[in-house]
């Protein structure tokens, strides 16, 4: 396998650090790099945990960390909710732009740039402000959020409160996914412990800052994680997303007033750009694409994981083969869906377009950089960083049929083409694993889909149906070779079908 | 109405509900958790009593239980178990996790249906239903019984000994 190595040397200028405990890639490993870690003291990591080279902790620093605990004691000792001791000595406004000046973009999924969001609230503004935590993590292939709140829920509770200070929030609140009972449990303690130690509460350090935090435990919805129906979900009530324009939540959000709502892996990037200076942040990644992120790898590898790395400045080839020991023995790829779910499939042996101008190439899915402008300009999205991988040895019908049954049971029904549409492309998967769909099925799987694709209130119409159009698009072939021509123009029983199901 | 709702589980109902100054009702969630999980599940008295203390229309509560999956409307086995279906945990064996759960715990799944996703056993010990990703992807099949969440599962002997 060869890299292009173009990407990540060139690049490869990172700031320094005090002090800097240096992590390095063996010689002969084909990616040998150092990188300096942002700490003051040598950390061991669990036996068989240890981060691999290529990556940069930062969020995950303490993430199976040996000696490590939850307790905020524990935090405080490694320099701990000092950024809110220096954040409180600010100006908000110049918090804000330290943010902005980092360029931090969202890591729930859309890559807004957050410090942008924050400036979106209205100026003179009289309403109070909310801050929410999103922490419904459950974009399927995503599993960063639980590392962080299981096992450094102090690190999301000082981000928490740094954001609070700029945007002016004094509540705010955590929506946690139900699944995730412990960490509800684990944040309220360390939520309890913050307050008695003045981090929270009134007058938090002496100061006229206020502000408290409470955990909000969802109830097993992915829609949830959708910013307007996570808000309508903390009135109490279904989580319908509500129309944008008018319901930007910087402008009207929780309870009608301004609302910041932002991914816990965002939020807590915010101490560490305090810490670091936003411009100094800014240049860990690469530009337009800074700081660290987390992907989650799962699928056909021989070490699904987490792995935080500056983003862009690994590819898809060294996910895949170096970070995750490459696919199975005698495997070979079949495609790449590179950002959860909904983001779009990527077929192995495609060729990409990147860059523009003089800079613009053509690359192999190996040599991807795992940033947000190039995966978009491949077609697809970085997402929330759940990159799943597929294998040579799985049915394409069978993993289509297996996300549409997940998008089916999760739209909200409030938007009928994606009610209706997501039940349809279930039903036509259905078919196909069970070999009873003929071959016109597939244009009609894909005109449905794009039947929904921006016809929806929320952007889960698109989370919904670009799956199908994708693999519709690159895998034409093998749906088609799983249907049965015999089957053309053989109706649909409806009435059969509905008694079966014990409908009639 | 005769739900019985312990002192002590209405004092922690109440604190929880201090946690939304602005709107009693966005309190609806937190509360149906701490009901459900004394009661188990989520009947018309529970739903009557979360309305009358949050000073809601009952319909206000009813359609929020409807509406998430986390919220059952019928009795649950004694160990409710929960096997994530989605795409990473189902190429990681959820599916066979799922089938060698209902064989060891004799349970029968052929009634269920979206509206209808639970399946208890004759004894009533466990009930059973597959949930949309658990979020651990990397480490599948998972699954979750009661609280408890386990990873990698493999063992469904191990695991359903735990829980007997």
């Amino acid at each position: 396998m060869t890299f292009m190595k173009a990407w990540t040397t060139s690049t490869l200028s990172l700031p320094n650090t005090p002090d800097p405990i240096f992590l390095t890639a063996p010689q002969n490993h084909p990616n040998h790099r150092t990188y300096p870690l942002p700490t003051m003291s040598a950390i061991t990591y669990k036996s068989g945990k240890e981060p691999h080279p290529n990556e940069r902790r930062i969020i995950f620093k303490n993430v199976d960390r040996e000696g490590w605990d939850q307790s905020i004691d524990t935090y405080e000792g490694e320099g701990g909710y000092d950024q809110l001791k220096r954040a409180v000595a600010m100006e908000p406004g110049a918090v804000t732009n330290e943010v902005k000046s980092a360029g931090l973009r969202g890591r729930g999924g859309a890559g807004f740039p957050a410090g942008l969001k924050w400036s979106f609230l209205p100026p003179n503004n009289t309403k109070p402000v909310y801050l929410i935590c999103n922490a419904d993590e459950s974009e399927p292939g995503t599993f960063k959020d639980r590392y962080i709140i299981h096992q450094d829920p102090h690190q999301l509770i000082e981000g928490m409160a740094i954001a609070a200070f700029a945007v002016g929030a004094k509540l705010a609140y955590i929506y946690i996914r139900e699944e995730f009972p412990q960490g509800a449990e684990i944040l309220e303690k360390a939520i309890t412990e913050a307050r008695e130690k003045g981090y929270l509460g009134k007058n938090i350090l002496g100061t006229d800052f206020e502000l408290e935090i409470y955990v909000h435990r969802g109830a097993g919805a992915y829609i949830c994680g959708e910013e307007t129906g996570l808000i309508e979900s903390l009135e109490g009530k279904r989580p319908y997303p509500r129309i944008k324009p008018p319901y930007f939540p910087a402008a009207m959000g929780l309870y009608l007033c301004p609302t910041i709502v932002n991914n816990v892996e965002t939020l807590c990037h915010v101490r560490h750009i305090l810490e670091m200076g936003g411009e100094e942040w800014s240049k860990v990644g690469t530009p337009n694409n800074t700081g660290t992120r987390i992907l989650c790898v799962s699928g056909d590898v021989k070490k699904p994981g987490y792995f935080e790395v500056e983003v862009g400045k690994v590819t898809m080839g060294e996910l895949i083969n170096d970070m995750c020991g490459g696919l199975k023995d005698g495997r070979s790829l079949k495609a790449v869906i590179p950002g959860g779910s909904s983001a779009k499939v990527l077929r192995a042996d495609e060729t990409f377009k990147v860059g523009k101008g003089d800079d613009c190439k053509e690359i192999s899915i190996w040599d991807i950089p795992m940033d947000f402008d190039t995966l978009a300009a491949c077609g697809s999205m970085a997402g929330s960083g759940g990159v799943i991988v597929i294998d040579d040895s799985r049915s394409i019908s069978w993993v289509l049929n297996n996300i549409n049954n997940f998008y089916a049971h999760e739209s909200c029904g409030q938007c009928t083409p994606c009610r209706e549409g997501s039940l349809w492309m279930k039903k036509i998967t259905d078919r196909l694993v069970a070999d009873k769909a003929a071959p016109s099925d597939i244009e009609t799987l894909d005109a449905v889909a794009r039947n929904i694709d921006g016809q929806t209130i929320c952007a889960f119409g698109e989370a919904s149906s670009w799956p199908t159009e994708s693999f519709v698009e690159k895998f034409k072939d093998e749906l088609i070779a799983d249907t049965k021509p015999e089957l053309e123009n053989t109706p649909v029983n409806a009435e059969k079908e509905l008694a079966a199901a014990g409908l009639l | 109405m005769s739900l019985e709702v312990p002192a002590d589980l209405e004092k922690q109902i109440d604190e929880r509900i201090t946690h939304y100054p602005v709107s009693k009702r966005s309190a609806v969630l937190p509360v149906l958790h701490l009901l459900q999980h004394h009661f188990r599940f989520v009947n018309e008295e529970v739903i009557e009593w979360a309305a009358a203390k949050l000073e809601l229309e009952p319909i206000k509560v009813l359609e929020v239980v409807s509406f998430y999956p986390g919220f059952r409307q019928s009795a649950p086995g004694k160990y409710h178990i929960r096997v994530c279906r989605t795409l990473s945990c189902a190429m990681a064996g959820s599916y066979e996790l799922m089938d060698s759960l209902c064989e060891k715990t004799g349970i029968d799944r052929s009634g269920v249906d979206h509206h209808n996703p639970i399946a208890v056993s004759a004894d009533g010990t466990y009930s059973i239903e597959f949930a949309e990703c658990l979020a651990s992807c990397g480490t599948g099949p998972v699954c979750m019984v009661e609280d408890d969440f386990y990873e990698s599962v493999d063992d469904v002997d191990a695991l359903l000994a735990k829980y007997s």
